[in-house]
């Protein structure tokens, strides 16, 4: 099954999430190649052999530059049809779920996306897909090759077992509309705050607070607590709180102590990046939240009538 | 300009795979793809800054028209509903072909998605569409922009935010960030009934849809690997006393 990994870069280095599916697709086959597609990235590229790589096609065009992910797709499936792949991984970023699944549309080839794990059984390739809030787990297959399959964020830890990758460059041909959307400005990050990876006490806040305004109910608990305040991408892109906060997919990884949500429905992309807390209090009105399966404390309620009290009653316990 | 807005129905709550079919269970209450109000908010936006008409596109089973008329009742114009017995159990590949080839004969200016769908949090299906019709792609938009033959997208990414540029007609999809969405008038939810709604089959649009052309399968269902004990509380005015029982037994106040 020789595989093809998608090993995406960012700052003049190959990401993390990448070198771990890497590592994983080196355990299930001994024929692994790694796809590095940019500009002036040859450099990088001999890196994988380390996590696994036996080869690396490097395409470096100037059409690459932008992290966007449709001449992403021209170049993978013209890789994909030159060397035979019946397999193609990446590790799920914003970039790599569109490039995924524009590979898909092109080349009529299956995806598999969320995956937790891949086995072999009996010589068949299974994903193992966490599905309806991680209240089940699928085993996915593929009816086409190549088979397509995103992991999901944060599954796999980069194994560097200090291998040694062929690099070979190889040219593509870039579809008209494939290069119309063109990058204005890039990896802007705004709106500086605080900084929440080595808080203890976390209190979390999402659109359930209502308005922005009302991120001081999370403040002020989290102050009683000595913690930290974090937030979903929904306020963060909304304005309310800054992105330094957020936690999940494409915000922070977090894993204090204590993690209390504040009106936060627990989407997959936010459960990724605070599932290792310690210990889990959620308060949501919604009996039916995703956060309340993987919630350690579920609060079925108003977080307005419950929130004060709660720091009231915190407060309280420490002054005496 | 035409803007076209794909929109799913989802089943509402306790959500569940029917053992048999390995599918998931729609026959319950079904509802409008929350994140794809956010989507229908965007065109009507759009729209009435600049003029234009707003096409709902769905593929569904009959209770969809159920969210095709939540969608309209907000001020969409018409709807195009991909109805095929067939076409239950669709993956990407399969939904890609049909909506991809209804979308190619409607011609939209503009073709925009919701952020994800509640029920598979795929968050694929933009791409593999902008992909079929060859049209430029954006996804994940919390700001955007359109003017003369251009729509600029600001999005987040894991490094920060992007400002990205395409040339008209393009694919864009939205995140639940992007507006606030209205709630359909009294008027709205009237006249909704009386705008045009068409039907076409996969069959019409010469595409393989349901099993037949998806390219992924289930295999099997397990369970979750066990949690640890969980406490679920409903406030019954009690609850702060109890948050604060919970964490001081385990010594994090
Ligand atoms: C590629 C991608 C990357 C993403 N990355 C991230 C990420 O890094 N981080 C992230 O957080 N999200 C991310 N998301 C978005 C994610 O899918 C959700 O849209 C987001 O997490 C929802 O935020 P929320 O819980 O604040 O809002 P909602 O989903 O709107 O939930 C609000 C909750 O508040 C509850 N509520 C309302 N009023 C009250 C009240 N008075 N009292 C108690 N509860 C109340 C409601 O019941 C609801 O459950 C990403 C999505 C995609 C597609
Ligand atoms: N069956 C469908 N019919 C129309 N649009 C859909 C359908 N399924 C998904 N979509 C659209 O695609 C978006 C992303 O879906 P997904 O990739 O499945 O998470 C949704 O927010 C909808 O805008």
């Amino acid at each position: 099954m020789p595989t093809l990994v998608f090993l995406e870069h960012h700052a003049d280095e190959l990401l993390k999430p990448s070198l771990g599916v890497l590592s994983k697709a080196a355990t299930l086959e001994d024929d692994v190649t790694g796809a590095v597609l940019g500009s002036g990235v040859k450099e990088i590229a001999a890196g994988a052999g380390a996590f696994g790589a036996a080869r690396v096609v490097v395409v470096d065009k100037p059409e690459l530059e932008a992290p966007l992910p449709q001449p992403r797709v021209d170049a993978l499936a013209s890789i994909v049809r030159e060397g035979g792949y019946d397999t193609v991984l990446f590790a799920a970023s914003v970039l790599a779920a569109d490039v995924a699944a524009g590979l898909s549309a092109r080349l009529g080839a299956g995806l598999n996306w969320d995956l937790t794990d891949l086995v072999r059984e009996d010589a068949q390739l299974i994903g193992k897909r966490p599905a309806l809030g991680d209240s089940v787990v699928v085993d996915v297959g593929w009816r086409s090759e190549p088979r397509l399959a995103l992991i999901r964020a944060g599954t796999f830890e980069p194994q560097a077992t200090g291998g040694e990758a062929a690099v070979a460059e190889v040219d593509v041909a870039f579809e008209d509309f494939s290069t119309a959307a063109t990058m204005v400005e890039q990896a802007h990050a705004e709106s500086e705050g605080p900084a929440i990876e080595d808080a203890d006490v976390i209190v979390a806040g999402g659109r359930g607070l209502g308005a922005p305004e009302n991120f001081k109910l999370v403040e002020e608990l989290a102050q009683a607590l000595g913690g930290a305040v974090a937030a979903t991408r929904a306020v963060v892109d909304a304005g309310w709180y800054p992105y330094s906060t957020q936690v999940g997919q494409t915000g922070k990884t977090v894993s204090p102590k204590l993690y209390i949500a504040c009106g936060i429905s627990g989407a997959i992309q936010h459960k990724v990046g605070m599932q290792s807390s310690g210990v889990i209090v959620a308060i949501n009105k919604d009996p039916n939240a995703p956060i309340f399966e993987f919630s350690d404390l579920g609060v079925v309620g108003d977080l307005n009538e419950i929130v004060p009290k709660l720091t009231q009653l915190v407060r309280e316990r420490k002054a005496s | 300009m035409k803007i076209a807005v794909c929109v799913k129905h989802v089943p509402e709550q306790a959500r569940k795979i029917d053992p048999e079919t390995k599918r998931l269970d729609r026959s319950g209450e079904g509802a409008i793809n929350p994140f794809d109000v956010n989507a229908v908010e965007e065109a009507l936006r759009i729209k009435e800054a600049q003029d234009g008409e707003v096409l709902i596109v769905t593929m569904g089973p009959a209770a969809a028209q159920d969210s095709v008329r939540k969608a309209l009742a907000m001020g969409a114009d018409e709807a195009l509903t991909i109805s095929d017995e067939a076409a239950a159990g669709s993956d990407l590949v399969a939904t890609t072909n049909a909506l991809a080839a209804a979308l190619e004969r409607e011609g939209a200016d503009l073709v925009i998605f919701g952020q994800q769908a509640s029920d598979s949090d795929g968050a694929v299906l933009w791409a593999a569409v902008a992909d079929r019709l060859r049209l430029p792609v954006i996804s994940q938009v919390a700001e955007l922009e359109v003017s003369d033959g251009k729509v600029r997208g600001k999005r987040q990414t894991e490094f920060g935010y992007d400002v990205i540029e395409a040339p008209t007609p393009a694919v864009l999809a939205v995140s639940d960030a992007i507006n606030e969405p209205r709630y359909p008038s009294l008027k709205g939810i009237m006249g909704a009934r009386s705008k045009p709604q068409r039907t076409v089959s996969a069959a019409e649009l010469g595409v393989e849809v349901g099993d037949a052309g998806s390219k992924t399968t289930v295999e099997a269902l397990n369970d979750p690997p066990p949690r640890g004990d969980t406490v679920r509380i409903e406030d019954d005015g009690a609850a702060a006393e109890k948050i604060v029982e919970f964490i001081a037994e385990r010594k994090l106040v």
